[in-house]
């Protein structure tokens, strides 16, 4: 499921940045094309993509910076659901 | 309708019969007045217009986003200052649903949902354009007890009445956004008149002297994250002014399809000259165009998907200065009439001409959409 869904980030990540390449575990924030515009439809695309919500405790920037955290992110929010801590 | 009970959904008939008898034949004296009478605020509510996307356990009916904008629309035909109400209300009372705690939305929600108290969002100020969304005026400073929030801000619509205020401040963390009575020690109010357009819309300039808050003040995340709130509550306030724009459109076309329909020059109706009817023929075009954008991005709002943030900005982009040009085209066809207060078009041109400056300027808008136009060809 992680690379899944790390394979997914990434792809939205780069059709929006057409010709800026980068790694999972690089920080897109210090690429410095992230801006608050972006911001707002990645954390959109990620919970339509995967079926949740973001927790005003988990939308920190260091949730955001890489696409290993993100996918982390993703995970965690799944793991939260199957424990029925999240509806 | 009282707090915290759920209203009645409305539907766009009875709305379009409320605009037609309730608000567009009074929309110039309020814009004279510079003022919407409460009575309507208060009947606002009764409808059900006031946050009606909320749950129902919170007030609203769960409307969709698409009917939502119709609603707008139909507000923005009759009258461009009650619409502007309605945007700034309704980026509060989502950004409250959204960020808020469960704590700030049972105390907030029921009575945003009623109408009975009105919200207001401060981000502009006097040194700092909203298009720049600097927030460096304006400070919240942590204490033990809360924070403390001083600086101030300008053309806050609604602000004249409104009771709970969504302020942007710069915390030690970054931009954060707080809600803080109106009523609150150390917030002063004044009314901002004499505006070009939305004249009735209530502004304000408020400023915030040493305002003592609670640590429960702050609603959503602090520092990067409140980017994304200022931004999710910017999309829905830019989707309602593409959607009043659109009513503006519609009014322009009513207005100069009436007038030239009984008004002669050249020995015949003006309806009949040829330039009389490419201008409407605009007018019609550029309603249903405008329409169909603020659909589209309703429906991916409704269905989630980030990409709304550009269909709004596109819709908002073509609906506002297609209201521009239709209101400006209104008060031509009138002649000398149209400059007069004797017919609604101009005040449409007035409050077009707002349109294009609000929630993202025109130009603030090619500059995103072009930046996407050129990641699209990228591709």
């Amino acid at each position: 499921m992680a690379q899944d869904v790390r394979d997914d980030i990434r792809s939205f990540i780069a059709a929006k940045f057409p010709g800026m390449s980068f790694t999972d575990d690089e920080d897109i924030f210090a690429l410095g094309f992230v801006n608050s515009l972006f911001a707002m439809e990645l954390v959109m695309f990620i919970e339509k993509t995967f079926g949740t919500k973001i927790p005003n405790e988990e939308l920190r920037l260091e949730n955001f910076r890489t696409v290993v955290l993100m996918a982390e992110l993703v995970q965690r929010r799944a793991e939260a659901a199957e424990s029925g801590a999240v509806t | 309708m009282t707090a915290g009970t759920r209203a009645a959904i409305p539907d766009l008939a009875t709305i379009a019969r409320f605009v037609d008898e309730e608000v567009a034949p009074y929309a110039d004296e309020w814009e004279r007045t510079e003022k919407i009478p409460a009575e309507v605020q208060g009947r606002l509510g009764e409808l059900g217009l006031w946050g009606p996307f909320l749950p129902a356990e919170s007030g609203g009916t769960g409307m969709d986003m698409v009917t939502l904008g119709r609603i707008h629309e139909e507000i923005g035909r009759g009258c461009s200052s009650v619409r502007s109400l309605l945007t700034v209300h309704t980026m509060v009372t989502a950004t409250v649903q959204r960020w808020g705690s469960a704590e700030q939305g049972e105390r907030w929600l029921p009575a945003l949902a009623a109408g009975g108290t009105l919200g207001a969002f401060c981000l502009t100020e006097p040194e700092f354009s909203g298009s720049d969304a600097t927030v460096a005026g304006t400070t919240a400073v942590a204490e033990s007890d809360g924070w403390v929030l001083n600086g101030a801000k300008k053309w806050i619509t609604g602000g004249q009445r409104a009771g709970v205020l969504l302020v942007f401040a710069e915390t030690e963390s970054g931009m954060s956004a707080f809600l803080v009575p109106a009523d609150h020690p150390g917030v002063r109010v004044s009314p901002v008149s004499r505006v070009l357009g939305t004249a009735a819309s209530m502004l304000a300039a408020i400023e915030f002297d040493h305002v003592r808050l609670g640590p429960d003040a702050l609603v959503g995340p602090p520092g990067w994250a409140a980017g994304t709130v200022m931004t999710g509550a910017l999309d829905l306030g830019r989707y309602s002014v593409a959607s009043g724009s659109v009513g503006i459109i519609r009014a322009a076309l009513d207005a100069s399809a009436a007038y030239t329909s009984q008004r002669r020059a050249g020995g015949g109706l003006l309806r009949d000259q040829p330039q009389i009817r490419a201008k409407i023929s605009e007018m019609v075009t550029a309603r249903n165009a405008a329409r169909l954008l603020c659909a589209e991005a309703g429906r991916l709002k409704d269905a989630g998907d980030p990409a709304t943030i550009m269909a709004t900005w596109v819709a908002k982009y073509f609906a506002s200065t297609a209201a521009a040009r239709a209101a400006s085209d209104a008060v031509q066809i009138h002649g000398a009439n149209g400059c007069g207060p004797d017919y609604p078009v101009a005040r449409l041109y007035r409050d077009a001409k707002v349109m294009e400056i609000i929630e993202g300027s025109t130009q603030i808008q090619e500059l995103t959409i072009a930046d996407e136009a050129y990641r699209e060809v990228a591709r």
